[in-house]
């Protein structure tokens, strides 16, 4: 907690509906964000129990200093993940870290499972159990409606929900945070339909003075100058993140058609630019970020005969152009539109469920499944039978699309094609394929996403290849993004806050940080996911790795299955090292 | 105003230099969405009256001093909490700081439009109307 020398946990029973507040001093050697949740996590959860049993926990952190610095943003949430059975860690911006903080909570931990259909009504002095039942079926969005409606605090408020796919538990299904923003990737949506957990809404107005103006509004106006004068302002507010698609394809390392191809054909037709030209209307901020990097796009539906149009707004970015466009083969910008769609409004995580079609359409095509378990033939570009999919893969529709339910390395044990099922450790890809520090960051990466330590960018701005130099650069940044998560400040702005910049920030609220100690801060928490993953039964070595990754050549030419083995052993040498020392 | 993404920079930058608080709700700027996220922003500020304050004018102990060019400037030790202005102001542009037990007026000193980084807002020359 800001000023004070402890974090304020709020634990929350789902089943008894009673709730409980720690002030830890202990927790204060983690920092906060992903350090605290990583303790916490530790403490609660339960390995020998299945992932979506109600006694596993939910935790949420903020950071040491959220939502009083530019672009320090973000929320962390950590659980064990349907969908790998491991490490479950997830971030998200949106307004929820300032309705947090201003509500007076460092981080919290949920537990148990409400008897019916309920959402957590959070406040600075109070926390409601609510009746959700008439709730239950909503979408995300229809959801975050009503619950606008019924509770108060406008503008100072941060709506968290499932759609239908938390509730029917599709291990890769994701919490919407107001509106824009998600907890997208590793299922925690499933987590909160396990918990009849429909939505939380927190409410943020407490009155907090200054403690030191103008030492602190001093740091606070030079990083706001950094932030503002930087590059970043100009990349991802203007064409946002999707800018990437056009260098990627060019370069060979965008996934096209379950990454039977690097380079898509029609790249130029899903391009930053064409969604900006044709589909942009608005774009928007999470709170406390002058850059606004949400770009929202439309598309112009025909939902009756007789000329009833509707006009449809989506955010769109990076992750989801490739998942839901070039690896579908989707060929235009208003059909990926058309496609985030439903995956936001039944609530999905949009790379797992590309990734997951991909491999569909490809087994389908090789006659491994039949139209009689995919119920429409599919193939690449149709997007209105994606469209289907996508809702019966969200009801469970059947035994088929209860098997894709559980992500593509489930479906293809069941129906094998193991070797164009593309995740790494179960996680379904990232639309990086850029080399061998994407495999490799993936792979070893605590929560195996491209942004646990970001080899795919290691990738792009590595001149020469070298092992030793690749496993040094994917540790070392792995360590360092702990200590960055800590703080939960938006990745994007990690150039902004350098070390210097951190500890200024920090001594200014009176934080009395070192250099040192936050290299510590980092090892401690790695060391702790390290704990976690290993006591969850995770073995690095004898993660599968899909061939297409070989036989398709990436952004840095065609590469040897071989070479990523060794990799992963080098790896796995260098953490055993760290966790003897 | 089209061009605001909704980031509250002014208004944490005018709770910080105004009122020394991280509280959102002690700024004079309030950003706001016109139904729900979907909706626009829109920024409710005072507008500066000019000849006839509405807000001065409800006030029964003389709290409010017109400000010349627009607008009010508060005397806090003449304010008695009666929240009058609050409802007089037809653009809902005076709310209520529970801690103080005072309105929070804009004294237009121009933070917010030194800190928003889309030049949504901005600072006018205008004459002295009094």
């Amino acid at each position: 907690m800001i000023y004070e020398g402890y974090i304020k946990v709020l634990y929350i029973d789902m089943t008894t509906g009673k709730i409980k507040i720690e002030n830890r001093k202990d927790l204060c050697e983690y920092l906060g964000g992903v350090g605290v949740a990583t303790k916490l996590l530790e403490e609660t959860i339960r390995p020998d129990l299945d992932p979506l049993d109600e006694n596993q926990p939910i935790v949420f952190a903020i950071g040491a200093a959220s939502s009083i610095f530019p672009v320090i943003t973000k929320t962390v949430a950590m659980f064990r993940s349907p969908l790998t059975g491991e490490l479950g860690e997830s971030y998200a911006g949106g307004r929820m870290a300032l309705t947090m903080f201003l509500a007076g909570y460092d981080a919290m931990v949920i537990q148990g499972k409400a008897k019916k259909p309920s959402y957590l009504a959070i406040t600075r002095n109070n926390v409601g159990f609510k009746d959700a039942r008439a709730f239950w079926g909503m979408s995300s969005d229809e959801v975050g409606r009503v619950i606008r409606d019924r509770e108060p605090g406008g503008g100072k408020r941060s709506i968290i929900r499932i759609g239908p796919a938390g509730e029917n538990m599709v291990h890769y299904a994701s919490v919407c945070v107001d509106t824009y923003r998600h907890f997208g990737r590793l299922g925690l949506g499933a987590v909160f339909g396990s918990k009849n957990l429909k939505a939380i809404s927190i409410v943020g107005d407490r009155n907090l003075p200054i403690k030191n103006f103008k030492e602190y509004f001093k740091v606070y106006q030079d990083i706001y100058k950094k932030v503002t004068d930087t590059e970043i302002m100009a990349k991802y507010h203007d064409a946002g993140t999707p800018i990437n698609i056009e260098p990627l394809n060019a370069a060979g390392g965008l996934p096209t058609k379950n990454l039977k191809q690097n380079v898509f054909e029609h790249g130029d037709k899903i391009s930053g630019e064409t969604f900006a030209n044709q589909n942009l209307v608005r774009k928007m901020a999470c709170t406390g970020c002058p850059v606004g990097c949400i770009h929202i796009g439309q598309f112009r539906r025909e939902f009756d005969k007789g000329h009833e149009y509707e006009a449809v707004s989506v955010g769109y970015d990076y992750e989801l152009i490739f998942a839901l466009g070039s690896f579908l083969g989707i060929k235009t910008s208003d059909e990926v539109l058309q496609l985030i769609e439903p995956v936001e409004h039944l609530g999905m995580d949009a790379m797992s469920t590309g990734v997951v079609l991909g491999w569909a359409t490809e087994a389908f095509a090789k006659k491994l499944i039949t139209e009689e378990q995919t119920l429409v033939p599919l193939s690449f570009g149709n997007t209105a039978n994606y469209i289907k999919a996508i809702e019966y893969i969200a009801a469970k529709k059947n035994e088929f699309y209860t098997a894709l339910s559980e992500g593509v390395e489930k479906a293809s044990d069941i129906y094998g094609g193991k070797d164009f099922a593309m995740a790494f450790s179960k996680n379904e890809m990232a639309g990086y394929h850029t080399g061998y520090g994407m495999i490799l960051g993936s792979t070893v990466g605590a929560r195996h996403s491209h942004l646990c330590n970001g080899g795919y960018s290691v990738d792009q701005s590595m001149k020469e290849f070298n092992k030793e130099k690749l496993v040094d650069a994917i540790f070392a940044e792995e360590k360092e993004r702990c200590m960055l998560n800590s703080l939960v400040i938006c990745l994007f702005a990690r150039k902004v806050y350098d070390r210097t910049t951190i500890l200024a920030a920090l001594n200014s609220i009176g934080n009395n940080l070192t250099d040192e100690d936050l290299t510590a801060i980092g090892e401690r928490i790695y060391k702790a996911k390290l704990r976690i993953k290993k006591a969850l039964g995770y073995d690095q070595m004898s993660v599968r790795l899909p061939k297409r990754l070989f036989e398709t050549p990436s952004y840095n030419g065609q590469l040897n299955e071989d070479t990523a083995y060794e990799l992963i052993a080098m790896y796995n040498q260098k953490i055993e090292e760290f966790m003897a020392k | 105003m089209n061009k605001c993404i909704g980031c509250f920079t002014c208004m944490l930058t005018c709770s910080g230099v105004n009122r020394q608080n991280h509280s959102l709700s002690k700024s004079a700027i309030r950003v706001k969405t016109s139904g729900g996220l979907q909706g626009k922003f829109i920024s409710v500020v005072c507008l500066a009256c000019r000849d006839e304050r509405a807000c001065a004018e409800a006030c029964p102990s003389g709290a409010l001093e017109k400000r010349p060019g627009g607008g009010v400037m508060l005397k806090p030790e003449k304010c008695i909490g009666c929240r009058k202005c609050e409802s007089a102001c037809i653009v809902s542009a005076v709310s209520y700081d529970e801690n103080e037990n005072k309105p929070i007026i804009c004294k237009h000193c121009g933070v917010c439009t030194r800190f928003c980084p889309h030049d949504c807002l901005r600072m006018e020359d205008v004459t002295n109307d009094l």
